[in-house]
């Protein structure tokens, strides 16, 4: 139990930090910004504490938001992507997914997959909403969010490779 | 009063999420009212510190261009020096209405973004250097930006590239007023609005600041005119203004805190309140 505790909370500073090093300031063609830091609440344990993790996503965006200056963005997107999670498992894993043993954190098959473009859908498109809401560029926001999207996912897989622990 | 518990018991998931989703609504609408000072700003201790940090790393990566810009502007300070006939005058030189600045704060970009519509700067002096909102920020090659929160340590700069930003200007030759805004498309280009069709203008003419407003003293440089367009509905030019600053490589700047600033706010505070 106080390691998943542990896990968590070092993944929480390592994704951070990690978008606000690199990420943040590595920008595709001048506007396409990856938001890794979101794999946070995708690789959540499934039977974690669910008020626990609305509060550290809350946290999470609140974060980012103080870094890049853009209000309240990031903890709106990420609180309800936070609290979407337990539907997105529902449709990729079948509706009796906390019986299961799921890693999430593991080789990538269809399911996992497709939960993972599910939940950076749903935090790009929120972002895009609020953002589309205030200023009158919705096409080109349009764009910039959904090229996001694709290099996001890319991102998360990247790392989901990268950090898989080697059982051998 | 126990179903009342039960339900909150029952449902403390959803309530949380309502509670945590109407404090990021809230922070979101609060950030966009203009004049309002923002809760969630990289000025901070936390965000500052860290920016401070990588920066210092990324610093030594453009040393070179930094010490020859730095060497460029001495230049061209010394050769405005050499022209004056007396160097001492020089102070005196435009001090008619008192527009000259009378202190000047050396800062330090230590973030900078630009690939998004609103864009802000953060620099790594704030309150305790007497940095307060609303003062203008400028570097060697023209203006940068108007200071929008400040800590004790760090303060945010709301970029000329923030489609918020509204700032005077004027054609240098004919001294016809504009506003600057930008519309979020090119980094390296402003736009200048309402300005009059009778203003005689040319692509390649110069733009400066203009001397409405108490955050920029007068005859700063902003860029070179690009394109000139007809708006069809308000027969006032639009125009395309290069900018002369590369806003997306900026390192030292300068932030000008203007002497007759609390005098003229206060001034017009009570105008308005009367």
């Amino acid at each position: 139990m106080n390691s998943t505790l542990l896990v968590n909370i070092s993944r929480f500073i390592l994704l951070l930090s990690v978008q606000i090093l690199i990420f943040n300031s590595m920008s595709f063609l001048g506007f396409i910004l990856p938001l890794p830091y979101i794999l946070f609440i995708i690789l959540y344990p499934v039977n974690g504490n669910k008020s626990g993790l609305l509060a550290a996503s809350f946290l999470l965006g609140l974060t980012m938001d103080f870094f890049l200056n853009s209000g309240g963005i990031h903890a709106t997107a990420c609180i309800v992507l936070a609290f979407m999670r337990p539907l997105l498992f529902k449709f990729s894993f079948g509706v009796s997914y906390e019986y299961q043993t799921i890693k999430i954190n593991d080789a990538l098959t269809p399911e996992r997959f497709s939960l993972i473009l599910l939940s950076v859908v749903i935090h790009h498109s929120t972002m895009f909403l609020l953002e589309a809401f205030q200023v009158s560029f919705f096409w080109d926001i349009l764009i910039r969010s959904l090229l996001s999207s694709v290099f996001t996912i890319i991102s998360c897989i990247i790392i989901i490779y990268l950090i898989k622990p080697n059982k051998r | 009063m126990q179903q009342i518990f039960n339900f909150i018991f029952k449902n403390s998931n959803r309530l949380l999420f309502l509670l945590l989703l109407s404090i990021s609504f809230f922070l979101t609408i609060q950030s966009h009212s203009f004049h309002k000072s923002k809760v969630i700003t990289s000025a901070n201790f936390v965000s500052g510190g860290v920016y401070e940090q990588i920066n210092e790393v990324r610093e030594y990566f453009n040393l070179q261009s930094q010490n020859e810009a730095l060497a460029l502007e001495n230049a061209r300070l010394k050769s405005i020096l050499f022209k004056t006939v007396d160097s001492t005058s020089i102070l005196k030189f435009k001090n008619l209405k008192n527009t000259l600045p009378d202190d000047i704060v050396v800062s330090k970009v230590i973030h900078n973004s630009y690939n998004v519509h609103e864009n802000f700067l953060t620099l790594n002096s704030g309150s305790l250097q007497g940095i307060k909102p609303d003062m203008g920020v400028v570097n060697n090659l023209g203006i940068v930006g108007i200071i929008d929160n400040t800590s004790p340590n760090y303060s945010t700069v709301i970029s000329i590239l923030n489609v918020k930003s509204q700032i005077n200007a004027k054609i240098k030759k004919s001294n016809h007023f504009g506003s600057l805004i930008w519309n979020g498309k090119s980094t390296g280009f402003v736009q200048l609005i309402d300005v009059p069709r009778l203003a005689a203008i040319r692509k390649g003419d110069t733009i400066v600041t203009g001397g409405q407003s108490v955050i920029f003293p007068e005859n700063i440089n902003i860029g070179t005119i690009d394109k000139i367009e007809i708006d069809d509905q308000t027969h006032y030019y639009t125009i395309n203004v290069k900018l002369f600053n590369d806003m997306t490589n900026l390192g030292h700047v300068y932030i000008i805190k203007s002497k007759n600033r609390e005098e003229l706010i206060n001034l017009e505070k009570t105008t308005k309140d009367e």
